[in-house]
């Protein structure tokens, strides 16, 4: 359904101008809008100046403060999430070699076990560990991120395992390899590859979620911009500090989506086969997961 | 365990307020999700462009910095908003995009296919739209639409650390009071979480498995 043109008949001549009409207008209306927002905030609050005013954003002239959001913050933030990522893809392929099992006394304690998991708010994982473990808050939000994001990205690369054609386990069973051997050197390669857009998804899910970190009081972005700095410089900043650390947490974020997109469109053009696309990526799951479950009751067994 | 049943009513409290959490964000983020998808794919340029720029702009900003936009910028703005009303606002515009994502994603599933049959045997647009290609696309959207739901669920936790007092804050409370009996009392808070996510966890895959299948 891409290709919506095929809803209507081609536009005629006075359809066409309609739409530019309607176009036009709500363009102005949606920059009346953002018009109007810019100018309140610009405008003078009381004896104060607008928010715009050079004098509000005066701390950003010291390199000290750019420095302490670059080293510690930004810092602070990417190396959780890099350290996250790393073991939240171990856990992930961990999980779905787990969750994928023949036998059943490894898959139904594993999928209970991941349900719990995945049914949970990581800030309550986060709270949990940093307690009852005492692990510092670094390790806190590591361990629930990687745990949470781990099962995730385990249940995508099980929907990938799968899809795929049952020819890939039959040839590696054929040439004598041994199961496992034919699911790690030949299909889990082929799922991984498949399913790597929706995990980079993930990972940005992830990059996000570390700014929870703030909440259990571990020093990020946020926690540098929004409440140390803020502090220091007092309340007359807070604008300036939300605003600075909201363009450092798109600029990642964004710059991750990017990625994920152009690897999306790499390996389709690669491969010749659709792949998923993060930005449908429930509809890919869920044609993995429906997959999954058709094969299952074909074969009568668990999932392959 | 005797401090989770000692503080039974106070739990419930905390659970009534996720619960009132979930349905008004809930509810109000299917609004602006269904707006945001209908200006998507409307044949408007404007409007396209700018859901577009908004799924992209809120989706890439982490929810803390959301709510600490309702904190911050709406009150400069001349809101003049309770606690409750804030982080009613900032989970349903958070959610919003998710919701949008997955309506978009249900109708572009649909094949080409059946909206070309349907206009080859002489179906209008309103036709084509409300009787092929919606209802095939309704039966695509409602797992995930479940799912986002579930996301919103464990996401009042953090609305719960910054305003009101939900099920997470009082964990928090109650851990902070008894600190002997940490393990049980973030188990219960773990409980009631559980009792939300999983049921609706459930009725997703039954869903799928019911109805994506058949197609």
């Amino acid at each position: 359904m891409t290709g919506s043109s095929v809803l209507f008949d081609a536009p005629g001549p006075v359809a066409r101008r309609r739409s530019r009409i309607s176009s036009i207008i709500g363009a102005v209306l949606i920059l009346a809008g953002l018009g109007w927002i810019v100018v309140t905030l610009a405008a003078p609050k009381g004896n104060l100046p607008g928010y715009f005013d050079p004098s509000r954003w005066e701390p950003f002239t010291n390199p000290i403060v750019w420095e302490r959001i670059f080293t510690v913050g930004v810092w602070g933030t990417l190396s959780a999430a890099l350290t996250a990522s790393a073991f939240a893809l171990i856990l992930g392929t961990v999980f779905s070699l787990l969750r994928s099992a023949q036998t059943a006394w490894i898959r139904i304690p594993t999928a209970v076990v991941l349900e719990f998991i995945r049914g949970m708010p990581v800030l309550l994982m986060m709270l949990f560990i940093l307690l009852v473990l005492s692990t510092g808050t670094f390790w806190a939000v590591v361990a629930a991120l990687s745990l949470y994001n781990g099962v995730l990205i385990g249940e995508a690369l099980r929907a990938g395992l799968a899809s795929l054609p049952r020819g890939q386990r039959e040839a590696g069973l054929s040439l004598g390899m041994r199961p496992m051997q034919s699911k790690i050197l030949v299909e889990f390669p082929q799922a991984f590859r498949q399913m790597l857009p929706i995990i980079i998804a993930q990972l940005v899910v992830l990059l996000k979620d570390t700014s929870l970190g703030y909440i259990v009081g571990y020093v990020e972005l946020l926690r540098v911009t929004m409440n140390q700095l803020a502090t220091f410089y007092g309340n007359y900043y807070l604008f300036s500090f939300y605003i600075v650390a909201l363009v450092l947490y798109l600029i990642m974020n964004l710059s991750l989506s990017w990625v994920a997109r152009w690897v999306s469109r790499r390996t389709a053009s690669k491969t010749g086969s659709p792949t998923p696309n993060p930005d449908e990526e429930n509809e890919e799951l869920l044609k993995g997961i429906a997959t999954a479950n058709a094969e299952r009751r074909q074969t009568g067994k668990g999932a392959i | 365990m005797d401090a989770v049943i000692e503080n039974l009513p106070l739990y419930l409290e905390g659970f009534g307020t996720t619960v009132l959490l979930l349905v008004v964000s809930g509810l109000a983020a299917l609004v602006i999700g269904t707006l945001v998808a209908a200006m998507r794919i409307s044949p408007v340029a404007s409007l396209r462009w700018f859901s577009t720029g908004y799924t992209e702009l809120v989706r890439n900003t982490p929810l803390t910095l959301v709510l600490f936009f309702t904190a911050i910028v709406l009150p400069i703005l001349g809101s003049r908003l309770d606690f409750v009303t804030a982080a009613f606002i900032g989970l349903s515009v958070y959610t919003s995009p998710f919701i949008a994502e997955a309506l978009r994603s249900g109708i572009n599933g649909v094949p080409v296919g059946q909206a070309e049959a349907a206009r080859s045997v002489g179906f209008g647009f309103a036709q084509t739209v409300g009787l092929i290609v919606l209802p095939q696309a309704f039966r695509m959207t409602v797992p995930p639409l479940i799912n986002v739901f579930i996301a919103l669920t464990k996401n009042t936790s953090v609305a719960g650390a910054f305003f009101v007092v939900d099920l997470f804050a009082t964990g928090r409370i109650l851990a902070n009071d008894r600190g002997d009996a940490v393990i049980p009392i973030l188990l219960g808070v773990a409980t009631f979480y559980l009792l939300i996510t999983v049921p609706l966890g459930l009725l997703a895959a039954r869903l799928e498995r019911r109805w994506v299948v058949q197609r």
